[in-house]
């Protein structure tokens, strides 16, 4: 481990990968803390800039803007109440009181060091845990891998989706469909192609990401006339006030971030959960935890009731890389974008990625903590000149978010096809957002849709057709009795809801 | 009789469903592939099934909040101008050039969302186009096909 964690920071450390973290923490703070434009959105718009680097800053840029796009996320919440990702929601409850009472500063300070504790407790969880489980999953078999696949979809779509469980449930099958187009992947059979060459490489994983998250939400923005700069003025006369933190508010915090911590990294290695449950659990666990004094607090301006979400969500992002790394399944929709374009790479995260490409696995653990480094001692002084990236006016935003898209397909195959049918799946997702049909599911289920056939294919070969392979080893079986509990509860709840 | 947009939306997914579920009946597989456990319409197969039952159970079960989207409140108008926009640029990209296209696109967008600012409209476009088009091409060496600028000699 301890060559591992070298190789990693030797190449964590080399000037360009450092800048590659800079970069993208910066760019994933800007784009982060517009609200409406989250992580998935940040690294989508990234994809085609890593196309001129080496898997390893590419993954290392990426890294850099998911931590950058939380983080950019919890300025929004704490400046404006307007959270610019589900996970800072919890950030605004007691972030935004703490702005209103002149502490806007402070606050920042507080969600910059909790996130940075966060981050770092985790990304030495992660250090200890991949290995492990790489080593253990090595043992898994095609079923296995299948179940798991399933849990996957099904945890993201009850986990995700405000109990709209059949609308993602539709999402993954929809995102199921479409990985289903072009060439088979073992007979070369074309399906669904309509006898349109275009189609025989099946649908890039790119223009499903730019449609589905940056140009539809860029619409949505439009279409529902939100205006994400529309408290820019207020930043302007907000009096961010002093960015230190006295010894009575760090105490506090030094008793939040440990249970937090181990709470985030547990929730964002379970599929589907992530930054979100994270940070509303860690909100939770920390109003039951204090004393009645303190709980009078929440919700009003109190340093734990800040702390608490922030720390967990930001571990539950280093939490969420255990499943990508290890299985090569991802956890949520970031961690499926960041897959995508591991794929793209030529790279196949797994067990044995560890063995087969160690620069990239140590590099990308390494390069979480020097992430983390970076978005507190560059960010933190910078966020009241970095705030100011809100008063770019939606005219010109939104432009430049098709733009970026329109690039980003253009440069991968330079036909008018591609740029047509992201026009239109933007479309589509964007009236299926409105009715709350949640597409981290969708992306998710593309990911995963090759690696699902393949591993049904290979259990249906081995068991002769026959669906024993279901509940014959073991691991399958817990894992389908966790999907059929997920599925169950589901179910439970909604009628509990009703009566 | 009022059918719910929610609900509508899954009576479109259940006529897909259907219709991929068709389909799928009717890839082309290889003869001695025909009975085979698994061939390239298994998978599909299961799906069709699967959105089939999902839409269905959607559309039967009862709705627990209906969403209300007030349809007043949508910027239509923009977003129709901005999605013909975009699908010309998508039209004209290969024939006019990356660089002429994105840069015209861009300031015919600030337009459309009512922006009057000529000034930054220029210098939101043009300027930077080519320097994007620099850091693309240029530094990070990212091939950037522009048959306009190949043909002026500009980039090579």
């Amino acid at each position: 481990m301890i060559e591992g964690i070298l190789i990693g920071l030797s190449t964590a450390l080399s000037f360009t990968n450092i800048l590659m973290v800079m970069v993208g923490c910066f760019a994933g703070t800007i784009i982060g803390m517009l609200p409406g434009l989250g992580p998935m959105t940040a690294i989508a718009l990234m994809i085609p800039i890593t196309y001129g680097f080496d898997p390893s800053t590419g993954l290392i840029l990426m890294a850099g803007v998911y931590y950058g796009a939380v983080f950019g996320g919890s300025t929004s919440s704490i400046l404006l109440n307007a959270p610019g990702v589900p996970g800072t929601v919890a950030t605004a409850f007691d972030g935004y009181p703490m702005a209103q009472q002149g502490k806007a500063g402070k606050a920042l300070a507080i969600a910059a060091y909790s996130s940075f504790a966060g981050g770092t407790i985790s990304a030495i969880f992660l250090l200890i845990a991949a290995p492990s489980l790489s080593k253990v999953s090595l043992s898994f078999q095609s079923p296995d891998y299948f179940a798991l696949m399933i849990l996957g979809l099904t945890a993201i779509s009850a986990f995700s989706s405000k109990g709209q469980f059949l609308k993602a449930m539709m999402m993954v099958i929809l995102g199921l469909m479409l990985a289903t187009v072009g060439q088979d992947s073992l007979s070369d059979i074309t399906r669904f192609t309509f006898n349109n060459m275009n189609l025989t490489d099946g649908i890039s994983f790119v223009l499903i990401v730019m449609a589905t998250f940056a140009m539809s939400e860029a619409l949505t923005i439009i279409f529902r006339g939100k205006d994400p700069n529309r408290a820019a003025k207020q930043i302007s006369l907000t009096e961010l006030g002093s960015i230190k933190v006295n010894k009575e508010e760090t105490i506090k915090m030094a008793k939040t971030i440990p249970r937090s911590s181990i709470l985030g990294f547990l929730i964002g290695v379970l599929p589907g959960a992530g930054a979100t449950i994270a940070s509303f659990l860690a909100y939770g666990m920390e109003r039951n935890y204090v004393n009645d004094e303190e709980k009078q607090k929440f919700g009003k301006g109190s340093v734990h009731g800040l702390s608490a979400p922030e720390t967990a969500n930001n571990a539950a992002c280093s939490g969420s890389f255990v499943p990508l790394l290890t299985l090569g399944i991802p956890g949520s929709g970031t961690t499926a974008v960041m897959l995508g374009a591991l794929l793209g790479f030529g790279i196949q995260p797994g067990p044995r990625l560890y063995q087969t490409n160690p620069e990239i696995f140590w590099s990308v653990i390494m390069s979480m903590y020097i992430g983390m480094v970076i978005l507190l001692i560059l960010n933190l002084p910078l966020i009241p000149y970095i705030a100011r990236i809100l008063a770019v006016p939606r005219n010109f935003l939104i432009p430049l978010i098709l733009f970026f898209s329109v690039t980003g397909i253009y440069l991968m195959s330079f036909n008018n096809f591609d740029i047509f049918l992201m026009i239109g799946i933007a479309v589509v997702a964007t009236f299926l957002r409105l009715y709350d049909f949640p597409m981290p599911p969708l992306i998710l289920a593309f990911v995963l849709g090759g690696l699902m056939e393949e591993t049904l294919r290979r259990s249906l070969l081995i068991s002769d057709g026959s669906p024993n392979f279901l509940w014959e080893r073991p691991i399958t079986l817990i894992i389908l009795l966790l999907t059929i509990t997920i599925v169950g509860w589901q179910i439970f709840s909604t009628f509990r809801k009703k009566s | 009789m009022r059918i719910s947009p929610t609900k509508f939306i899954s009576l479109l997914f259940l006529v897909l469903s259907v219709l991929y579920l068709y389909s799928a009946y009717n890839i082309q597989v290889f003869a001695f592939d025909e009975n085979a456990p698994f061939n390239a319409r298994t998978f599909p197969i299961y799906l069709g099934y699967a959105g089939i039952f999902l839409s269905s159970l959607k559309i039967i079960l009862p709705e627990k909040t209906t969403i209300i989207v007030d349809h007043k409140v949508l910027d239509y108008k923009s977003i129709i101008y901005l999605i013909i926009v975009s699908v010309i640029y998508g039209a004209v990209i290969l024939k006019i050039g990356y660089f002429l296209s994105t840069s015209l696109f861009l300031i015919s967008s600030y337009y459309l969302l009512g922006e009057r600012r000529w000034i930054w409209m220029f210098t939101l476009s043009f300027p930077f186009v080519a320097i994007f088009m620099y850091l693309l091409h240029g530094v990070l060496n990212i091939y950037l096909r522009d048959p306009l600028l190949q043909y002026l000699g500009i980039i090579g």
